[in-house]
């Protein structure tokens, strides 16, 4: 399969060819290059595409049509939350006063801005019941990387030096484990029960004086409640440790339940996710991190203060114990608006419904797929914002793996749910449906799922071929993963 | 129904270990295991010279699908590795029992094999799990 979708952007490449409109007025190239010192020079003229400003035009809207999007299409891609991302948020931070505003202007020059933030920073700690917010972290990782960090700074700050271990249930967000190796700690993973929730007593073996803290995601990973978080939170704290909320499921339980009124030290949220800023094509996203009153001295800085009707930004100087900066200036500003607009819009009533529909959609369609012949992997279970529907026996008994069944899936207009995670479950689909689709979108899935089951049982094939009708078809992950061939070099390159 | 050879012993978290004449014991991951993870793409096994631990992670295995960690199902020191693994992962889904080892070690102490599950009750535990 060789199918050219859109060549690359160099092979429209003819010399000499540019956008001259679009160059500075006046520009004199010559006598700024020598300006430069010569050893600072490069000795040969980069390869960079030139091209007419149609070509380029074209080039990047073809390739925008290959692309597979919430916009476009439904997208239950479970524990990513992609809802849609409502218009006016990104109308309002495209704003030309905050878009040109430059990050070193001083405080009183942007004040606009800065109260955004810091009413952005006093909406979070109040739909987390966190005591403070720091909006530092660019992604889901960065902010837990920052909670992990903090959790280490706390207990070295009070010369509690062998706590270096972080206890990870199975069912906790794959990240964690990596978080705490990231983080100098020893991961000790603990078995979940047959429902799901963590098993006690093999936390109470695990925790100790060396314990670190606790890394838990609720709903956990498998798409429940985890019931037994206030007996967790009192082993774990009674060991003294620490507890670490993985935000990555806090769409199903906004404003209703607060991490923070749950017993948790430390929580990172994605913004991109529950908050609704533009996410998988690469995001960028936003993790920003609440703590209780323990942790808030170690907070990564800048964080906005207010005094009076002024706001600026707090720093080392004000915050000795922070762990430090976590990118040049404050966290991607344009996503941090995106998130308060959007947040702004829902007001906190709005806020509520988001946890109520988004656990409703779930419960709809987990009992829609149940009766089209689908088998749970928690069938006693009510839905969080996502659940598990397994394949383990249709796997065994017509040879239809979960990998097949979202590639055809492709062919009926949706994108694929996640496939094989998490782990613990055999040939698993985790499906998210979240709270912005309406009912006709999730009753369409839902056939597309049972006719797809029906394929399975009249004609494998379809499955284990497809996709049939998307851009490319059924790619080889394994020689994809073997031969990284990630560069482009022209025909008559020497490399 | 994965297969199980009835010369070697398991463990529960799916690996499998061979006696050899000379003493040292040979180290893999069962056909069970290998069906459950698919292709392999990149497999990562302990230095020679490395001390293990009876349960503890000594290799990583990983798929299309995930990365896993391997747990040694005896102590010893590792004395040898599969140095054909880094360049041709594949082998462990093609000959899991046989060209596909992970690594041999010098057992801690002679009963090394005997805590392990017999084929009969490693069968059990693929039958308990429904695979």
């Amino acid at each position: 399969m060789n199918q050219i979708l859109e060549k690359s952007i160099f092979e429209y490449s003819r010399s000499g060819r540019s956008a001259q409109v679009q160059q500075p007025p006046g520009a004199d190239v010559a006598s700024a290059v020598e300006k430069i010192p010569a050893a600072l020079r490069r000795s040969k003229a980069p390869m960079l595409p030139e091209v007419s400003e149609l070509d380029a035009v074209r080039h990047f809207t073809r390739l925008s049509q290959l692309n597979f999007s919430i916009d476009t299409n439904f997208y239950p891609l479970g524990s990513c939350t992609m809802k849609y991302n409502p218009k006016a948020c990104n109308q309002y931070a495209m704003l030309p006063e905050f878009l040109a505003r430059h990050p070193l202007a001083p405080d009183s020059q942007g004040q606009g801005f800065l109260s955004c933030m810091f009413e952005l920073q006093e909406m979070l700690k109040e739909v987390t019941g966190m005591k403070a917010v720091s909006l530092n972290p660019m992604a889901g990782a960065h902010g837990e990387f920052a909670g992990v960090a903090m959790i280490r700074a706390y207990h070295r700050a009070r010369g509690d030096l062998a706590r270096n271990e972080i206890i990870v249930p199975e069912a906790a967000h794959g990240t964690n484990p990596a978080t705490a190796t990231m983080c100098g700690c020893i991961v000790k993973e603990i078995p979940v029960d047959a429902q799901g929730d963590v098993d006690l007593d093999a936390l109470a073996k695990a925790v100790g004086p060396n314990t670190a803290g606790i890394m838990l995601t609720n709903p956990s990973t498998l798409g429940v409640f985890e019931r037994k978080i206030e007996q967790v939170a009192k082993l774990v704290h009674g060991a003294g440790g620490l507890l670490y909320y993985d935000g990555a499921n806090l769409n199903a339980i906004l404003g209703k339940v607060r991490p923070g009124d749950m017993g948790f030290d430390v929580i990172h949220m994605n913004l991109h996710k529950t908050f609704s800023t533009p996410h998988g094509g690469g995001g960028p996203g936003a993790g920003a991190v609440g703590v209780s009153a323990r942790l808030e001295p170690f907070l990564p800085v800048p964080i906005v203060g207010r005094e009076g009707d002024q706001y600026r930004w707090l720093s080392e100087v004000d915050r000795p114990q922070s762990i430090g900066r976590l990118s040049a200036f404050m966290g991607n500003a344009g996503v941090l608006l995106r998130a308060y607009i959007y947040m702004r819009m829902l007001g906190r009533e709005g806020m509520s419904r988001v946890g109520e529909y988004a656990t409703l959609n779930a419960n709809y369609v987990m009992a829609r797929l149940r009766q089209a012949g689908f088998d749970l992997a928690y069938p006693e279970r009510r839905a969080s914002h996502e659940f598990i529907v397994t394949m383990k026996r249709q796997a065994k008994e017509l040879n239809v793996t979960a990998m097949d069944i979202a590639k055809r899936l492709l062919d009926y207009g949706f994108h694929a749910p996640t496939t094989y995670f998490p782990l613990l479950v055999p040939e698993c689909l985790l499906i998210e449906p979240t709270e912005t689709e309406s009912r006709e979108t999730l009753d369409a899935f839902v056939v597309a799922m049972a006719t797809i089951l029906g394929e399975a049982e009249a004609d494998a094939n379809t499955l284990k071929t497809a996709p049939h009708t998307m851009p490319v078809r059924r790619l080889d992950d394994v020689r994809a993963a073997k031969q990284l061939d990630l560069t482009w070099k022209p025909v008559n390159s020497a490399a | 129904m994965s297969q199980v050879l009835a010369d070697l012993r398991y463990a529960k978290s799916h690996e499998w270990a061979r006696s050899l004449p000379d003493g040292r014991i040979e180290v893999g991951i069962t056909d069970h295991a290998q069906h459950a993870l698919g292709d392999l793409v990149f497999v990562d096994v302990p230095q020679v010279g490395t001390a293990l631990e009876v349960g503890g992670a000594c290799a990583v295995v990983e798929s299309v699908k995930a990365a896993s960690d391997v747990y040694s199902p005896v102590a010893g020191t590792v004395v040898e590795v599969n140095d054909a693994l880094s360049g041709s992962p594949e082998l462990i889904n093609e000959d899991c029992y046989g060209k596909g080892w992970l690594y041999r070690v010098q057992p801690a102490s002679s009963s090394g094999l005997d805590a392990l599950l017999d084929a009969n009750a490693y069968s059990a535990v693929l039958a308990a799990e429904g695979g």
